[in-house]
């Protein structure tokens, strides 16, 4: 009992030694830059919650990176890395455009149209994850390059989209497909603004249902068993391949949900760069909470408001926005040293 | 197209393929022995932007090349005393490590986006140059080019010829029996895991230093080449020859989608560049292909001389990784 | 070269490995250390080879005091050691695992240490090419590479562990005249073996471990009977075998073969009835371990029919046999048979299975309360499951299992437990037994298996044994049979080598 709770406070003390030294490092990063740190900072709050226009742009932010972070965690429950997450978002975006461009002459109420499409891109994202499991099932291809270079198909498919059979009337263009009429678009919250309510409940509902799952039901259970110890878990009678699956399946679901929202709310076309990184961050958020539903939301929102917010710095202060992935790496490292130091300090420890 | 401009595109074929070269044998190195440094995205573009700065500050070429490698070492470093001193996973480390030392090459590097800088010149060898064909093509490079045509042999002799690099393939293979016969694992993992991030921190210099010279950040062009340099070190079945077969491919495909374009119109370049990528993934299938059960299980089927021929088949094709590659070595 | 081993002493937690053992072995003798698995003989000579520290003792080396730390340590001191699995590098070609760790030129001379590696070979009738790759050679094979390979390195003691476990016959007879030739040139031979035959033909000399202790010494010409007794203790008396009446089949294995890495069990002609319990004996790697998976559908049989009551399920999944009502309970319980991480409670869910979707958190915490006291668990359903003792994660493995079930597969279901979570274990397996289940069990101990089954089948080097009854079978008996003797005297059978 008592080991336990010395443990805990070990673990608390190590995390919030991790913040304290990440944001020592990224100070020293600007420092060499010859930047003012404080100013810096005080840019990225400001930029970040300063108007609601900034708080709704860390809204639309979150919103992907959430519905991704889900996804991974269950992957990461049943003992996977999937890296392919990009490719798998990419798929979802390009499927949700195929299924809006088929359906966006037929007369039906916009409504259905883009619930078609965003149930496409879902689709869309769960084939190209079952792909990855598949190379790995039966192909013996290791997750992480199967992933990663189902990541480089999907860039080429979608640009090869972009530019060529989906390509704008006149001229391909760096900025996409044709817009999609108004109508068509997931509404937001005000004209000017990116933001979709419904993206927003769905994302959250998203989360709560990976929690839930993992919680409360028996397939979350069996997930985390095969997670665990793949070989205990199928003596006990769960049959390990079909849940890794299925994992992967629903991590697709997920990462075809934040592509589809992409194309439907936030861009309402489908251009190059349509994943913005979301997968790599989500690995990220992933990765810092450790591998649990409970704190992905708030964690998550953090890391969306430091994107949103170091966009500030290039403006204001003529330093690159990549800030802030600066302290988001810098964070997960030294939470994955802290937990190495951790290991090895109760190991050598008495008993 | 007239052979002249044959030659001289292949010849940037050779150069452009020079710094994936220098990624590949470097994390062929370090994998041989059981690390995987998956940071290689972000050691490319930290050490790009950080060889570039060297250069830039010091007016030195040789300084920008030699800052590179400290880089890389240093990043190999992290990979390895997390990886081996506090036994976390391999992959999360150098995951993690791709997208901070991409971000800091981004954030660093922004005062200096745009310079001009000194670069490295094409060394010409003499009489060597002027041989018909061969001169143009081989022998009008710089001299990272020269290098990487070396190191290639090099790299080989080295691990296929050499006693220690017979040790190298002993503790990726199988540690405890090298352990059992004299080898510190986990001290030489160190030390060729960091040669390993310093041979490829040459790779990023050589891209800011010669080949698309200067630093431009976010499009530069860079962000994407270490992913595919942990791809063609897997296809080159950690064989610095076949190695080299693949990053010449992936380059001469890349040089093709350029040269075709005017012949396919419809096609957009952007898409003829990344073509390669496709196929790389159907050969780590194919690779990989003889590694997974049920073909081993089919296998076991076929009867003795049958099995002989078919295993000599799969052996060939095969890229089998060192077996202990990505394992934490104990030694009880 | 001389070797004591003076007070050696080492322990593992609560197990005391080595207590005090002091051992002389003369120069140019073959020496036999003979135990039963865990008796402490590999703990010894992987002190003496350098791979782990005694707590206390020292290593006299032709009389001088030696420090070894390390396997390196060890060979510079001319101590070489010959793993069961012997570790080389498959991938590689002969000569490459030949010359690998020797120190020399940076450039190493292979055609050199070919001429020289086919000298060696030719000297011992070894028939290895050494440009021919380790993954395509046998056992025996790769037993010869390295037992030169220590010889070119200058090992002056050689250490065996079980050497002959997978070899084949005329491998084993070139083996035996191999260590002959070195301990008539001066090296010091151990041979740490359960095959009392071997032992018996090979040794000038012989120790026998039990339990830590090094219990007894004998010299040619050795008496089979002292040495078993040495090994196993005396027969312990027994009180009130119960045995079970026996039902209809519920396991029926017919000609069945199997192929293990090591060893291949030919033609197994077997039925277990319901009710019953039949013990699996033999030293490890014997081929018990791969016979039980097989009946688990765990191992596919490369010929035969296995039959689950009246259903063919031959070269079915486990999950397939689970359904018709066989469990497998692995050894490593752990590893193989917990979900480390997971509680208590969270396991029972994982057994029970549940109707719906969503787990009924109430039904399970009272699945967890009932069952733990049923079987007695020290530990709280939040508690995760590593952290119990091992007789407590026995006990759980134990409760996890479903009713009615037709054939529990149990390994080493009392290792490492003490005597009364042992009674515990076997109370509840009987109940069972009484419900109509049948059990087959592997156990290392005689006495256990002896007391509880109804019939014993005993495997060596691959051969079964009819099933035995064990009323008719003395502790004595089943270590000769164990070690490799005995076998021309048991009754013909269809389950046969």
């Amino acid at each position: 009992m008592r080991s336990q709770r010395g443990s805990q406070s070990l673990n608390a003390l190590l995390q919030g030694a991790a913040v304290v030294v990440a944001l020592c490092l990224t100070t020293i990063v600007l420092l060499i830059s010859k930047a003012p740190p404080i100013s810096a900072y005080a840019n990225i709050v400001i930029g970040a919650v300063g108007t609601w226009d900034e708080i709704s742009n860390v809204l639309v932010s979150w919103v992907p990176l959430l519905l991704v972070t889900a996804g991974l965690i269950l992957t990461f429950t049943v003992g996977l890395w999937n890296i392919g997450i990009e490719g798998q978002i990419i798929l979802g975006a390009i499927f949700a455009t195929w299924a809006l461009r088929l359906l966006q002459s037929s007369g039906l109420p916009p409504g259905i149209i883009i619930t078609a499409g965003i149930l496409a891109g879902m689709v869309g994202g769960a084939l190209w994850a079952m792909l990855a499991g598949a190379l790995k099932a039966f192909g013996g291809v290791n997750e992480i390059f199967g992933g990663l270079g189902l990541n480089f198909v999907a860039t080429a498919l979608n640009l090869w989209l972009i530019f060529g059979p989906w390509k704008r009337p006149g001229v391909a263009s760096m900025s996409g497909t044709e817009p999609f009429p108004h109508e068509l678009w997931l509404p937001t919250l005000t004209a000017q603004s990116r933001l979709s309510p419904s993206a927003v409940v769905i994302a959250v509902i998203g989360i709560l249902v990976v929690y839930f799952l993992i919680r409360g039901t028996y397939f979350g259970l069996r997930l985390k068993a095969v997670g665990k110890n793949a070989s205990a878990a199928y003596l006990l009678g769960v049959p390990t391949w079909q849940y890794m699956m299925v994992a992967f399946a629903l991590c697709g679901i997920f990462a075809g949900l934040a592509g589809a929202i992409q194309v439907t709310s936030v861009y309402n076309r489908l251009i190059p760069a349509i994943s913005s990184g979301y997968g790599y961050m989500g690995l990220m958020v992933a990765m810092l909470v450790n591998y649990q539903a409970a704190l992905a939301a708030p964690v998550a929102l953090f890391f969306a408001a430091l994107n949103v917010g170091s966009i500030q710095l290039p403006i204001v202060l003529r330093l690159d926005s990549s800030l802030a992935g600066v302290l988001q790496g810098t964070l997960v490292l030294l939470v994955i040293i802290g937990q190495g130091v951790r290991q090895r300090l109760t190991k050598g420890g008495p008993g | 197209m007239s052979l002249d401009l044959l030659l001289v595109g292949l010849a940037g074929v050779l150069t452009a393929a020079a710094p994936v070269l220098f990624g590949v044998i470097g994390e062929t190195i370090s994998e041989r022995a059981g690390v995987i440094n998956l940071s290689m995205n972000g050691t490319i573009l930290l050490t790009a932007m950080g060889g570039f700065a060297i250069a830039l500050s010091t007016g030195n070429v040789v300084l920008g090349f030699l800052g590179g490698m400290i880089i890389g070492g240093l990043i190999a470093l992290l990979v390895a005393f997390a990886s081996i001193t506090l036994r976390q996973s391999q992959v999360a480390v150098g995951f993690v490590l791709a997208l901070l030392c991409r971000d800091l090459s981004y954030f660093l590097g922004n005062p200096i986006m745009g310079s001009t800088g000194p670069r490295l010149s094409i060394l010409p060898i003499p009489f060597l140059r002027d041989v018909p064909m061969l001169g143009a093509l081989l022998f009008r490079q710089d001299i990272m080019t020269y290098l990487s045509f070396i190191l290639i042999g090099l790299a080989w002799v080295f691990i296929f010829r050499t006693r220690p690099g017979l040790m190298l393939r002993g503790i990726g293979e199988k540690p405890s029996a090298a352990y059992v016969r004299g080898a510190n694992v986990n001290r030489l993992r160190y030390i060729y895991t960091v040669v390993g991030g310093a041979i490829a921190g040459l790779a990023g210099p050589i891209y800011s230093l010669s080949v698309k010279a200067g630093w431009k950040g976010t499009i530069s062009g860079l962000d994407g080449i270490g992913w595919i340099v942990l791809a063609i070190t897997i296809f080159g079945g950690w064989n610095p020859f076949r190695a080299a077969f693949g990053a010449y491919l992936f380059s001469l495909l890349q040089w093709l989608g350029l040269v075709l374009q005017p012949a396919l119109p419809g096609v957009p370049s952007q898409v003829l560049q990344v073509a390669p990528f496709p196929l790389m993934i159907l050969t780590l299938l194919l690779v990989n292909i003889g590694n997974a059960e049920w073909v081993e299980r089919t296998l076991a089927r076929l009867p003795a001389p049958a099995r002989r021929a078919v295993a000599k088949i799969l052996r060939a094709m095969n890229a089998t990784p060192p077996s202990a590659m990505g394992t934490p070595f104990e030694k009880e | 070269m001389r070797v004591e081993l003076r007070s050696i002493h080492k322990t593992f937690g609560s197990v005391h490995a080595n207590a005090g053992i002091s051992l002389d072995i003369s120069s140019s003798s073959i020496q036999g250390i003979l135990g039963e698995n865990g008796a402490g003989k590999s703990t010894l000579m992987k002190i003496l080879s350098g791979f782990i520290l005694p707590d206390s003792g020292e290593i006299v080396l032709d009389g001088k005091r030696a420090t070894i730390h390390s396997p390196a340590d060890a060979m510079s001191h001319g101590i070489g050691m010959l793993h069961q699995d012997p570790l080389d590098f498959s991938p590689m070609k002969i000569v490459d695992n030949f010359i690998l760790g020797r120190r020399g030129a940076l450039f190493p001379d292979r055609k050199g240490a070919a001429r020289e590696f086919r000298a060696l070979a030719s000297q011992f009738d070894f028939a290895l090419d050494p440009d021919s790759y380790v993954d395509m050679l046998t056992v025996g094979e790769r037993q010869q590479l390295e037992i030169l390979r220590l010889l070119w390195f200058g090992a002056q003691v050689l250490i065996l562990d079980e050497p002959t476990t997978g070899i084949s016959q005329p491998q084993k007879e070139k083996l035996f005249a191999t260590l002959k030739t070195l301990a008539s040139r001066g090296v010091t031979i151990i041979f740490v073996s359960h095959k009392l035959e071997d032992v018996e033909y090979l040794c000038s000399q012989v120790v026998v471990f039990r339990q830590g202790e090094l219990v007894g010494s004998a010299s040619p010409p050795y008496q089979t009977r002292g040495l078993v007794q040495m090994m196993f203790g005396r027969e312990v008396s027994f009180s009130g075998r119960t045995s079970g009446t026996a039902g209809g089949p519920v396991l029926s294995l017919e000609r069945v073969c199997l192929e293990g890495v090591r060893l291949q069990i030919q033609d197994v002609t077997l039925e277990a009835r319901a009710g019953e319990v039949i013990g699996l004996a033999g030293m490890e790697g014997s081929g018990q371990s791969i016979f039980l998976s097989a009946c688990a559908g765990l191992t596919r049989p490369v010929a035969g029919r296995i039959g689950l009551g009246s259903m063919d399920v031959t070269g079915q999944s486990y999950h397939s046999f689970k359904r018709q009502g066989v469990v497998y309970l692995p050894a490593a319980r752990l590893e193989r048979g917990l979900v480390p991480g997971l509680t208590l409670t969270e396991h029972f869910v994982l057994s029970e299975g549940g109707a719906g979707f969503v787990i009924d958190r109430r039904a399970a915490d009272n699945l967890a309360a009932e069952r733990i006291k049923t079987f007695n668990i020290k530990g709280a359903p939040t508690s995760t499951v590593e952290s119990l003792s091992g007789g407590n994660q026995q006990r759980m493995l134990l409760a996890l299992l479903r009713t009615p079930l037709s054939l529990i597969l149990l390994e080493h279901p009392t290792r490492g437990l003490d005597i009364e979570s042992t009674m515990y274990v076997w109370t509840k397996l009987k109940e069972r037994c009484a419900q109509g289940t049948a059990i087959v069990f592997i156990s290392a101990d005689l006495d256990e298996i002896l007391q509880y089954s109804d019939r014993v089948i005993v495997f060596f080097a691959g051969r079964v044994s009819p099933p035995l009854p064990a009323g008719s079978l003395s502790v004595a008996e089943l270590g000769e049979l164990i070690g490799g003797k005995g076998w021309e005297r048991l009754p013909r059978d269809t389950a046969r080598a």
